[in-house]
């Protein structure tokens, strides 16, 4: 099982930033982080520069959608080491309403596309990112399709015949109630 | 317009474009033959995977990895897999794992012909296509007779495989083995010392190693640019820490060097299959929990246990623990992860596909700016993107 040790960084970080950190999760040796949104510029430019020999990458930036908990979205980085081999998640959590983020393209170019990518499926905008618009979905499209209360619907086929089931009734999503 | 010279051609390139290797369109801002912008648009083969994924259970959801990046098929179905078994905490016997290994390398080679086949035809060598296909479906028929299909495999289960490898299967992959190495000379011959494929590849779309760290770029495309990281190393997985293989690395990072990593990856491929082919364990295939895996056919006539495990696992599914994983394997583009979140329910709450095609995708502005209008051809076949791949 591929996961890597909790990283050197992660006591760096805790011992030059320790006001940061709100919590501090293990799970399958993976080690997660999260932080204030105010921070996140501060923390991982930190974990990117100054916790290691070597800078950090960042392999993947994404979001989750937590309706019904509040605060609602989770922004979440994966920063990788290569020398020695580890990695790091830390996630930052927004509100439902308006959710806002500090735009990371400054410490790594990388994050242009991905950013890109939670707006226009989640809807979470990005201060500071230099083209903050639509990527994978039309400049036209209404809504953000990977939030939990934007039905899974089939468009409309202009065949004559059988009208395909929609896929969200045949197994409907139910909320899921409490932590 | 008093200086005429610094006057840009706007021009579009794709979506259907031959050489795009999908459906992939680049604005391409021109100042003469020189290229001084580059935006790529994305998003047309976007069918919203990740979203699909989510109403769906966790054992329905494997026929969704292979339709993402149909060219490394296996691979893409392992890497699934392996993050539900890491978020169940389980971890499949020897024998599944070694088979595992050998379908991955061999899906590794079957990749990286259509690479060179299609960065071949990009540049007019035609037969190149002809001779790096006979190869790949000589691996594809091996894949039918152990899954039943070409592709579209569905062959790994959360846990296991869906069943054992036919009996002729270790001598027919050693076979192909065998042969393989006279073809990759016949093509190296073919190439590495033609002066058209040099010239055209040569210190053309050249990303540098602090550039393709900042891109976070993976596979052969980091690789290319002299950068030692490769997850099977790195982060290892499905025991390829037992196996011996060497890390190709290129130099300056060129279309050429990306060309030397994946041909000497594809013998590196062939080391690690002839190694596990050799230590191939006996034993089960999948982990012997019934929570997890299907019962045999044979119990289902005398155990009633058996029906109600069958029956729940069936109708309902996997229900892992609350958390969150990512798990990654090495595609032949890179690195490809999965972070699945899970709310204890039988169906995924997140999926995320980290997909190594996006990110080296974005690095392509970088790689042909200043280069020539016909070397865009060169770049977009070098960093071997698939479409989707970048638009899930």
């Amino acid at each position: 099982m591929s996961g890597g040790a909790t990283p050197a960084a992660l006591a760096a970080l805790l011992a030059a930033l320790p006001d940061a950190v709100q919590e501090q999760v293990e799970f399958r040796g993976e080690a997660t982080l999260v932080i204030s949104p105010d921070r996140v510029l501060e923390v991982l430019a930190f974990l990117r520069d100054r916790a290691a020999s070597r800078p950090a990458v960042l392999t993947d930036l994404t979001a989750v959608d937590r309706l019904p908990l509040e605060p609602r979205f989770e922004v979440v980085y994966l920063l990788t080491w290569y020398d020695p081999p580890a990695r790091l998640r830390v996630k930052t959590r927004l509100p439902g309403a308006d959710p806002q983020a500090e735009s990371v393209t400054g410490l790594w170019p990388a994050a242009n596309w991905l950013e890109r990518e939670v707006y226009d499926l989640f809807g979470i905008r990005f201060r500071g990112h230099p083209d903050l618009t639509r990527i994978l979905l039309p400049d036209d499209w209404e809504g953000h399709p990977l939030r939990k209360d934007y039905p899974l619907v089939e468009e409309p086929v202009e065949f004559v015949g059988r009208v395909p089931p929609v896929p969200s009734r045949a197994i409907p999503w139910v909320p899921q109630q409490g932590e | 317009m008093a200086d005429q010279s610094r006057e840009t051609l706007t021009i579009n390139m794709g979506p259907q474009h031959p050489a795009t290797h999908g459906v992939l369109r680049l604005v391409l801002e021109l100042e003469g033959e020189l290229i001084v912008g580059a935006r790529p648009v994305i998003g047309y083969l976007h069918t919203g995977i990740e979203k699909e994924m989510e109403t769906r259970t966790y054992h329905q959801n494997i026929v969704f990895p292979p339709r993402v990046e149909y060219l490394a098929t296996m691979i893409e179905e392992v890497a699934y897999v392996q993050a539900v078994e890491k978020l169940l905490g389980i971890t499949p016997p020897k024998r599944c794992q070694y088979i595992r290994v050998i379908l991955m390398e061999l899906s590794r080679i079957a990749s990286h012909l259509v690479y060179l086949g299609s960065a071949g035809i990009d540049l007019n060598i035609t037969s190149l296509w002809m001779y790096a296909f006979t190869p790949r479906e000589r691996i594809l028929d091996i894949f039918e007779a152990t899954s039943g299909q070409r592709m579209m495999h569905g062959y790994m289960r959360v846990g296991g495989l869906q069943w054992d490898v036919p009996a002729d299967f270790v001598p027919r992959v050693r076979a192909e083995m065998e042969e393989l190495p006279r073809r990759l000379d016949e093509f190296e011959a073919l190439l590495n010392d033609n002066l058209l494929w040099r010239g055209r590849l040569e210190g053309v779309a050249v990303l540098p190693a602090e550039e393709a760290l900042r891109y976070g770029c993976t596979g052969p495309v980091l690789r290319g640019s002299g950068v030692n990281y490769d997850v099977r190393r790195a982060f290892p997985y499905s025991s390829y820490e037992e196996f011996q293989f060497d890390v190709p690395l290129g130099e300056r990072g060129d279309a050429f060097d990306r060309y030397l990593v994946r041909m000497e990856e594809m013998r590196q491929s062939r080391r690690i299959i002839l190694q596990a082919l050799d230590r191939l364990p006996d034993g089960p295939v999948s982990v012997d929990d019934r929570k997890v895996v299907l019962p045999p056919r044979r119990e289902l006539v005398r155990s009633m246990e058996a029906v109600i495990h069958q029956f729940k696992l069936v109708s309902e599914g996997l229900h892992p623990p609350r958390g969150e994983v990512y798990s990654a394997v090495e595609s032949p583009r890179g690195e490809k992860g999965y972070y699945i979140v899970s709310d204890g329910s039988n169906r995924p709450a997140r999926v995320h596909i980290r997909t190594p095609s996006l990110c080296n995708l974005q690095a392509l502005p970088v790689m042909i700016y200043r280069g020539y209008m016909a070397d865009v051809v060169v770049a977009i076949a070098s960093t071997d993107i698939i479409l989707g791949d970048v638009d899930r």
